[in-house]
Formats: structure tokens, C-alpha cells, sequence
């Protein structure tokens, strides 16, 4: 029981994290119809961020914070008026072969700037492990799984309740009408790399308290944030939420239940199960 | 007017001259300078680059060694300047593989029908190796491979691969070899044994070497964790294996997945009582520098040790790679230096550079003890799956964050540290 205990607490945080990580792929998906395969190698950027922020000007994790984010928010922005822009109204080809060449374009840069050198911030303020119930946790990651929860409420709360999260919305559900009702179209794609960016950005700030940096450390989260957000539905962000924990939950479980070599294939198998049987995901919209 | 355009003409004719003339010099000298190419097949970008890159360093120290004349350092190939027999300089062609198989393979292509290069060298990981050594047996050049231990790799009845480190089977029979060592000095460590392994060839071999030798050695194996390498979390892995509750805890894990699994026993707050790492990440630079005490206590194989800084030859070898990359010399990186001195050795006593010459100086070797890096008997081939006959084992622990050999006896700076604290102690 105390294994079990261990395993679902260990998993309910991890899927946190998973979660706020796809909240901001969920949102460009949904609103521009494009999947950023670059998305986690953005976090990678963050990651390291927090790094030189730490190592270079000792500033914590949890103070870094809104520095990183409001770079990334930055970033996100330059990112698609640069090089999303162009390629938008193109074929699918070009946009996936675009954000892929973002991949490979921000993993180089790090590589050359930061070296293939592995780098973890030791003993940040939130660091030491914590009990609840049976199991053992490491604080940083409680840390993280709590404020992935709030994050995501903030930015459901912009998009529900601000005029520019209903212009947001607008723009999803019809990019050639929004401009009808002066909506500037451009803007709100822009606005959403911002948010996207910043949303995985703060998800690396929080990853970075207790998880290695390396150049390709984006690449071990992206594929179960492309899970995350088909489960729980394009451009919804309880969906992302929920479905990152479902797959932190199935992800430990089966490790432990069934077999650790398996534990993939059950989180995938269940992804192709929900697209055949509900291609919307589970709170997305047939539209 | 006239008189001027045959003045610029004749300034041409000069100038054009004057180039012919540089260009031919230029081109005498570089002639002259005629190398003997290698390719080496490491992962330079990926998962684990940086072992690669600090591979690739040590190989161009050994390349400079090679080529030039240095007396303070024995080992092969260090008094000549080149290859006096083929009047030519090692010249080494890197390629990044990526830790990909079919990259691997095509570099290996690559290196050999368009850069001609003699033999190839690489390329770290046994998945990498096994593929890339696959091109070269069909195309029918020398592979020597430097650190890749899955046994499955002299046991293809390849012609063409050549081996020079010890396997897992050997390391493995080591490990085991030191807790019956162990046991006569009074220690009993228990036998119930967790084996947990990522999931490629390397891992899966080390997992079958386990096996094997529990059961000679009369141990039990009570949990069998594969794992995905480079998995996003390794929790229920660890769960397992804390379930188990086994006496002793076997690893086999690259940089990565080390890191995150000493970083997972401590957030499970896990202390198992013995830790038996089998090299590769945890004995990367990378692992120590990134957990830091947290890796403190864990026991891994080895071929390399601090104690061996003793031999002046490794001292000065030590003190190149350190000035080249901020580094020591490694288990990795020391072999990799090895991998070009043995290559060496045979360039220099072979007839000529056609791959069945060079085989048979290859099946020729016999490097004497003095002229290693490492504790072995020297270097000998097995004639038959060319797997080194002469190589041995150390096995260290990390102590202060410092790897100190521990095993065999003849070369070990401290006891074992037994049983691993709880992590509250530490």
C-alpha cells in the first residue's frame, strides 16, 4: 500500500508538470491550428535561464520567475512575427517543417553556447524532500505540481474573462471573421506564442528547481505534451491540465503495475484509443 | 598606349607565375605531408555528447603523440614521429553519430568509400558500435572499438572488428569476483540482488551477465527493472526496485538516466545498503558534477582510477587532457586514448595500409603492461573473436565525491564504505 501511495503521489505531481507544460502548446494549437514541435525545446531555453540566473546572479528559482517568463513572453512573440508568420498561411509541410527546424536551430544554440555539460541548480531556497501520506517527494516538485495548478487557473481565468482571451477565442474559432469585428488577427497569434512561451517557460523555471539541464532536455517531455494536449482537447487548458496529470498517473502506474519497459506504450496506446474513439479529446470541441 | 597594356600584360604574366609557383610549392609541401586517415565514429551532439566530445579530445592527444616525439610518455607510438614505415602522420576524421544506430552506420559508409580512410574507431555506445562495425565488415576495413562492453559484439564472428576493453561479462564476473573478495574479508553484503537496466543492447547485455553469474556465484536475483532509456521520470522503477527490498542494487544506466536516478532515490528517500553501478554514466564527468554528494556511496566498475596518476605516463597524459578540456582523463576518455595508441602500434608495424595487412598487425599486437594506461597485462587480441585477452577490472566507490578504487586490493585507496546512510545521515 505504502508502494502504491508512493507511485500515485509521485505520478499526480509529475503529471502536474506535464500539464503546464502543454498548456501553452494546447493554446497555439488551438488557436492557430499548428503544432509547435519546438514547444519543450523552448522550456529547454527557460531551463537554462533559470540556470544563469541562479549560478550567475544567485537568484533563486522562485524569484527568477517572472524574469524568465516575461523573457519567454518575449521571445514568443519575436518568435512567430520572425519566422511563424511567414510560413501561417502555408502548406502543413512547411509549418511542421518549420517548428522542426526550431528544434534543431535552439538545441545547437545551446549546445554551442552551453556545451553538451549536464547542469542541475544545487540547493535552491525549495529544496529537501517532504512526506504526504506514505511517500516521499521532493519539495521542488511540490512546489511546481501546486503552482502548475494556479498557473493554469490564470491563464483560464485571461482567456474566460478578459476581452483579449475572448479575442483569443474568437480568432480559434475563425480567423477570417475575427477581423469583422476588429479583431487583429495577427496580433492574437502573436499574443499566443506569448502566452504559450511564457506558460512553458514558467513550467521550465519550476523543472529547473529539481531536474538536469541539458541541450536535449526538451526532447524527453515533448512527445508526452503532444499526448497531453490530443487527451485533453485542442486549445483547452483543463484539458491540458487533466490530461497531463491522466498521463503522470498512467505513466507511474503501469511502470509499476505492469512492466517499466511498458509503461510508453500504455500512455500511447491509450492516446490512439482516445483520437479513434473521441478525436476532439476530452474537453475540446468538434469545431 | 601600347606600351602600357604590354606593361599590365606583362604584370599579369608575372602575378600569374608567382601564383603557379606559390600553389606548386604549397601543393609539394602538402604533398609531402601525406597522412594515413582513421575515421572515429563518436556522438558528438545528443544524449551523450559530452562524453563523446571529451573522447574526441583525448583522441586528438593521442593523434599529437602520435605524430610527434615525446619522451616522457610510454605507450605505443610515443618516441617516432608518425609512421616511419608508411613515411606518413596519423591524420583522424571525426564523425558525429548522434547515439544513433543508422547514423552511426552511414558515417561509417561515409568514412570509408569517400574520406578512404584505413580502419575506424568508435564509436562508445554498443548500439552505435554494433551497427557501424557492421559497414565495416561488409566493406571490409579494420573497426577497432575502444569502450563498447556488450559481449554480443566479438561474439558476431565478425573478420574485421577488433576489440580492446574488457566486456560486461568480464566486468560483471568482476563485481562478483570482489563480493566473494569482500565476503573473505568478513563483509557480508547479503545475496539478494534488484538488477535495474535501460533497455538498449548494452543494458540489456549487462541484465543477461547478471543473470549468468548469480547463479555461479550463488546469488539471487529477486527484480528485473528494464527501463527506457532517457525517460522522462524513472519513479516506478525505483518503487519497484524499493519494493523488492534487495540486498544489493545493480545498475546500468547512461549520464542521464544516472543523474535522474540518483536524484529519484532521493526524493523516494531511498538508501539501498549497496550500489553496483556498471560504469558509463556514473562514471561520466557529468554524473558527480551534476548530483553532487548525492552520488556519494555508489560502487562502479572501471578500467581507469586516480591511483593510476602514480605511473608518470598517466600523470602527463592526465595533465594534457586536463589543459586540452578542463577535464581528467576518465574510464571513457582514457580508453578512447588507448583506442588510437593500439591502432597506432599496428599502423606502425604493418606492410602497408591494405586492410588484410593491417588486420594481421592488428591480430599481431602485443603491447606490454608498461606501455598501458590501464592495470591490464598489456594488449593481446584473441585470435579468433579478437576480443582483448589481457584487460582487468577495477572497482571503485565514490568517496567525497572522488572515485577511489576499492578493488583490486594491490591498487585500492580506501575500505568500502558499508552500508549507505540513510539520506537523512548524510
Amino acid at each position: 500500500m505504502e508502494h502504491i501511495e508512493q507511485v500515485l503521489v509521485s505520478g499526480l505531481f509529475a503529471g502536474m508538470v506535464y500539464g503546464l507544460i502543454s498548456i501553452g502548446l494546447s493554446l497555439i494549437w488551438g488557436i492557430m491550428d499548428m503544432v509547435n514541435f519546438a514547444h519543450s525545446d523552448f522550456m529547454m531555453l527557460a531551463m537554462y535561464f533559470t540556470y544563469l540566473l541562479f549560478s550567475k546572479l544567485g537568484l533563486d528559482p522562485l524569484f527568477s520567475l517572472p524574469l524568465v517568463a516575461a523573457g519567454m513572453f518575449c521571445l514568443g512573440v519575436l518568435t512567430y512575427f520572425l519566422v511563424i508568420r511567414h510560413v501561417i498561411g502555408g502548406e502543413l509541410v512547411q509549418q511542421t517543417l518549420c517548428t522542426f527546424g526550431l528544434v534543431v536551430l535552439l538545441q545547437s544554440v545551446a549546445q554551442y553556447l552551453w556545451t553538451g555539460n549536464y547542469q542541475m541548480i544545487n540547493e535552491p531556497l525549495v529544496s529537501g524532500n517532504i512526506r504526504i501520506f506514505a511517500a516521499s517527494l521532493s519539495k521542488g516538485q511540490v512546489v511546481a505540481g501546486v503552482a502548475s495548478l494556479f498557473l493554469a487557473g490564470a491563464i483560464w481565468w485571461v482567456i474566460q474573462k478578459t476581452r483579449i482571451g475572448w479575442a483569443l477565442m474568437a480568432t480559434a474559432q475563425n480567423r477570417y471573421s475575427a477581423p469583422l469585428v476588429g479583431i487583429k488577427v495577427d496580433r492574437m497569434f502573436a499574443l499566443a506564442w506569448g502566452i504559450g512561451l511564457a506558460s512553458v517557460g514558467a513550467a521550465g523555471v519550476f523543472l529547473a528547481n529539481y531536474y538536469y539541464i541539458y541541450p536535449q532536455v526538451g526532447a524527453t517531455f515533448q512527445l508526452l505534451a503532444l499526448v497531453a494536449v490530443a487527451l485533453g482537447g485542442f486549445g483547452s487548458i483543463p484539458g491540458a491540465i487533466v490530461a497531463g496529470i491522466a498521463v503522470g498517473l498512467i505513466e507511474a502506474l503501469s511502470g509499476y503495475l505492469i512492466e517499466p519497459a511498458y509503461k510508453y506504450l500504455v500512455v500511447f496506446s491509450l492516446y490512439i484509443v482516445v483520437v479513434l474513439v473521441r478525436p476532439h479529446g476530452f474537453f475540446g470541441t468538434h469545431s | 598606349m601600347v606600351k602600357r597594356l604590354c606593361g599590365f600584360f606583362a604584370l599579369g604574366l608575372a602575378l600569374a607565375v608567382c601564383t603557379f609557383f606559390i600553389y606548386g610549392v604549397c601543393g609539394f609541401a602538402y604533398a609531402a605531408e601525406k597522412t594515413v586517415k582513421v575515421g572515429a565514429i563518436f556522438p558528438l551532439s545528443g544524449g551523450v555528447a559530452q562524453t563523446g566530445v571529451l573522447c574526441k579530445a583525448a583522441m586528438e592527444i593521442a593523434q599529437e603523440i602520435v605524430n610527434g616525439k615525446v619522451d616522457d610518455i610510454l605507450v605505443p607510438g610515443a618516441t617516432t614521429e608518425g609512421f616511419a614505415n608508411l613515411g606518413a602522420k596519423l591524420e583522424l576524421v571525426f564523425m558525429d553519430s548522434q547515439n544513433v544506430p543508422e547514423k552511426a552506420m552511414s558515417a561509417a559508409e561515409q568514412l570509408i568509400t569517400q574520406e578512404n580512410v584505413v580502419a575506424l574507431l568508435g564509436c562508445y555506445t554498443s548500439a552505435t558500435t554494433a551497427t557501424a562495425s557492421q559497414a565495416a565488415e561488409r566493406l571490409g576495413i579494420p573497426f577497432l572499438n575502444e569502450s563498447s562492453t556488450s559481449p554480443i559484439l566479438t561474439n558476431r564472428g565478425f573478420q574485421w572488428f577488433f576489440r580492446c576493453t574488457p566486456d560486461d561479462d568480464f566486468f560483471t564476473r568482476n563485481f562478483f569476483e570482489f563480493l566473494r573478495d569482500e565476503e573473505a574479508k568478513g563483509k557480508n553484503y547479503g545475496r539478494s540482488i534488484a538488477v535495474l537496466y535501460e533497455n538498449t543492447l548494452w543494458g540489456a547485455d549487462v541484465a543477461k551477465a547478471v543473470q549468468k553469474y548469480a547463479a555461479e556465484f550463488d546469488y539471487k536475483i529477486i527484480a528485473d527493472v528494464p527501463y527506457t532509456a532517457r525517460a522522462a521520470s524513472l519513479t516506478s522503477e525505483v518503487q519497484q526496485i524499493k519494493s523488492a527490498n534487495a540486498d544489493i542494487v545493480m545498475l546500468a544506466s547512461y549520464v542521464s538516466d544516472a543523474i535522474l536516478l540518483q536524484t529519484t532515490f532521493r526524493d523516494l528517500d531511498y538508501s539501498p545498503s549497496i550500489i553496483l553501478a556498471h560504469d558509463a554514466g556514473f562514471n561520466d564527468p557529468n554524473f558527480l558534477k551534476t548530483v553532487g554528494s548525492a552520488g556519494n556511496y555508489v560502487l562502479s566498475r572501471e578500467v581507469y582510477a586516480s591511483t593510476l596518476l602514480n605511473k608518470p605516463s598517466v600523470k602527463k597524459l592526465n595533465e594534457l587532457m586536463v589543459a586540452k578540456t578542463g577535464y581528467p582523463l576518465d574510464g571513457n576518455s582514457a580508453r578512447a586514448l588507448m583506442g588510437v595508441l593500439v591502432l597506432s602500434d599496428a599502423l606502425l608495424r604493418t606492410k602497408s595500409t591494405e586492410p588484410d595487412d593491417l588486420r594481421q598487425a592488428l591480430l599481431e599486437t602485443d603491447i606490454p603492461a608498461e606501455q598501458v594506461i590501464f592495470p591490464w597485462l598489456g594488449v593481446k587480441f584473441d585470435p579468433e573473436t579478437h576480443q582483448i585477452t589481457t584487460g582487468r577490472g577495477i572497482v571503485v566507490q565514490i568517496q567525497d565525491q572522488n572515485y577511489i578504487p576499492v578493488w583490486p586490493y594491490e591498487i585500492a585507496g580506501a575500505d568500502v564504505l558499508y552500508p549507505i546512510p540513510q539520506w537523512k545521515d548524510r
